[in-house]
């Protein structure tokens, strides 16, 4: 059985009145990526920082490889790295001297650190700006070197607040190829995210947190099971064929089609894959119906997201970047 | 995948003896000396202020001061010596501070270093500015007329004796840093202890001319009592009294300003 690298246990973290976390529990095995995701002030960054024993939890308990947050604290700290969403590099060294440093901090001999710090410039595409001080670096670049430095003592587990949060979509992917790598190897990764992308692609687990809550657990595909399967959606593009459509579809599909006619929006349950689809094609094109748009749209982990937060989230909405294109559709 | 990165399955949790802090302070001492040798306009400023107030006294409020035997010149420049140390001071709050908001003090403090390292390690490279800093009012204070009157030893020891009393306060400064945590109200918090000692004592004017009331603080607060040593060891008069107190005063501000200062920075944003 793998061994839990991760474990909380109804942790409880306050701050004056406001509740941050109230009874947390979340695990994670090694070598797999746990992934917690929610809205702004969900209590994600709390739960990182007492992971990383920068804070104390009010109730409950944790362990990081089996050391306690508290008791256990020094030796906990010896086996984790941390990068967070502020890439907390010294901006006047240069990308070699913060590594080094690292690396001398985490009690590695010279020999050694100065190796390592070689090997993280190489791995993370830096050598070409090792020697330089990081305020010349990109944004991108310098969140590569705040995660080489964390990456310097190989830690068992690495905790990443946020890791690609600001970042453009070539350097997000290329943080999550090496998270990936990472993983492969048996580092054990906890990130928190709002990005269902992120999780969906990084993730083993995934842990949707809401105003201290967890709110639902699962992978992602049996988070989005929870929104029920996949649906065929067809738009006419003359409202007066809407009926006409509904009558169609459902002597095709095996319920009555929901409408929305402001969006001249017909939709049905398609457990049976692409079939209803290429029917459906085939049936409005004999009856002259047109359409402008025809496609089956299967729940995305925004929507899973969104229905689990519901209200809450209403003010963090405008963070949620749009769903990647999930619709196989046929235009 | 090269093992560069590939986790220690058995990393044997290090022990924190003596030689790894000092290894740990080493290491940010050094982070911070070459922060200094990089921002040199910071370092240029830093020495202009109590080059100013230097040739302020000197030259537009000295004429109107009377001090008892000898000149003004040399009353008032070993007490700009402790000012200029004092300022580079400020300059452990404020650096703190910034560290603080920066989120690179959360990062040091999820690693395993010595607790005190990232003060001890940034204390002593301020002392480095503190130092040249000392340099350069000594070489002004030459030019603008004051004169040794002891020997190379006396001197020598006036001059250490500025120098553990500006360490010493580097950690009242070092709290107000991280108890600030905003570099601009650390900067102003710091000016307030400074102005207090620097004006309610012996240093720019004798404490007979003050009002009665304030003559018991002014003459025995650290700053007064250090300023009475340096300038009997630097002008060759019986000092040793004056000298213990003032190491007894840095002593004890190291003591207690230590201890707030490390459990400000173990508790620090949480």
């Amino acid at each position: 059985m793998p061994a839990a690298m991760i474990e909380v246990e109804a942790v409880v973290k306050r701050f004056g009145s406001t509740t941050a976390l109230a009874g947390v529990d979340v695990a994670a095995e090694q070598g797999k990526v746990l992934a917690l995701l929610g809205p702004n002030g969900a209590g994600k960054t709390t739960l990182v920082r007492i992971l990383t024993t920068l804070l104390r939890p009010d109730g409950g308990s944790a362990r990081v490889g089996g050391y306690d947050v508290v008791a256990d604290a020094a030796r906990l700290r010896s086996m984790i790295g941390l990068a967070g969403q502020y890439a907390a590099v010294d901006e006047l060294l240069t990308g070699r001297e913060n590594l080094e440093l690292f690396g001398l901090w985490y009690h590695l001999d010279k020999r050694e650190y100065r190796l390592r710090a070689q090997d993280v410039l190489e791995r993370f595409d830096l050598t070409g700006a090792a020697d330089r001080q990081v305020k010349t670096y990109s944004g991108g670049m310098r969140r590569r070197l705040d995660i080489g430095a964390s990456l310097i003592a190989r830690p068992a587990v690495l905790f990443l607040d946020e890791p690609t949060t600001g970042l453009d979509p070539r350097t997000r992917n290329d943080v999550w190829r090496f998270i990936e790598e990472l993983v492969a190897t048996g580092t054990t990764v906890l990130l928190t995210t709002q990005y269902m992308e992120e999780a969906e692609r990084l993730a083993h687990q995934i842990v949707v947190i809401d105003v201290g809550h967890v709110i639902a657990t699962g992978t992602a595909a049996q988070l989005k099971a929870q929104l029920g399967g996949a649906t065929l959606e067809v738009r006419v593009a003359d409202p007066a064929d809407l009926d006409r459509a509904r009558v169609l579809l459902a002597e095709l599909g095996s319920s009555e089609p929901r409408i929305d006619r402001d969006e001249q929006l017909l939709s049905i349950p398609t457990p049976g894959g692409t079939a209803l689809l290429l029917a459906a094609g085939r049936r409005f094109e004999e009856e002259r119906i047109a359409l402008d748009d025809l496609g089956i749209r299967r729940p995305s982990l925004d929507d899973v997201f969104l229905a689990l937060t519901g209200a809450a989230t209403t003010g963090a909405a405008d963070s949620i970047p749009a769903p990647p294109d999930e619709a196989a559709t046929i235009r | 995948m090269t093992d560069a990165t590939a986790p220690h399955p058995s990393a044997p949790p290090a022990r924190m003896t003596p030689r790894t802090a000092a290894r740990d302070t080493a290491g940010v001492a050094k982070r911070n000396l070459i922060r200094i040798v990089r921002t040199p306009r910071l370092l240029v400023i830093g020495a202009l202020q109590p080059a100013l107030l230097l040739v302020l006294f000197r030259y537009v409020l000295g004429g109107a001061i009377r001090v008892p035997g000898g000149s003004y010149v040399d009353y008032v420049v070993p007490a700009i010596f402790i000012e200029a140390v004092l300022i580079g001071g400020m300059t452990t709050s404020i650096g703190l501070a910034e560290d603080l908001k920066s989120g690179i003090i959360d990062r040091f403090r999820s690693l395993p270093m010595a607790r005190s390292a990232v003060l001890a390690g940034r204390t002593l490279a301020d002392l480095s500015r503190s130092l040249l800093s000392l340099a350069i009012m000594v070489a002004l204070g030459l030019l603008v007329g004051f004169h040794f009157h002891a020997g190379a030893g006396s001197i020598i020891a006036g001059m250490a004796l500025v120098m553990v009393f500006g360490y010493a306060f580097s950690w009242l400064y070092a709290a107000i840093g991280l108890a600030t945590k905003d570099p601009e109200t650390a900067q102003i918090a710091g000016i307030l202890p400074f102005f207090i000692l620097m004006f309610a004592s012996n240093a720019i004017v004798p404490v007979a001319t003050m009002p009665s009331w304030l003559q018991g603080f002014a003459r025995n607060q650290p700053l007064s009592i250090t300023v009475a040593a340096v300038r009997a060891l630097l002008e060759g008069g019986p000092a040793a009294s004056y000298v213990w107190q003032s190491l007894a005063w840095s002593a004890g501000i190291f003591i207690v300003f230590f201890t707030i200062a490390l459990r400000l920075y173990r508790d620090a944003n949480s």
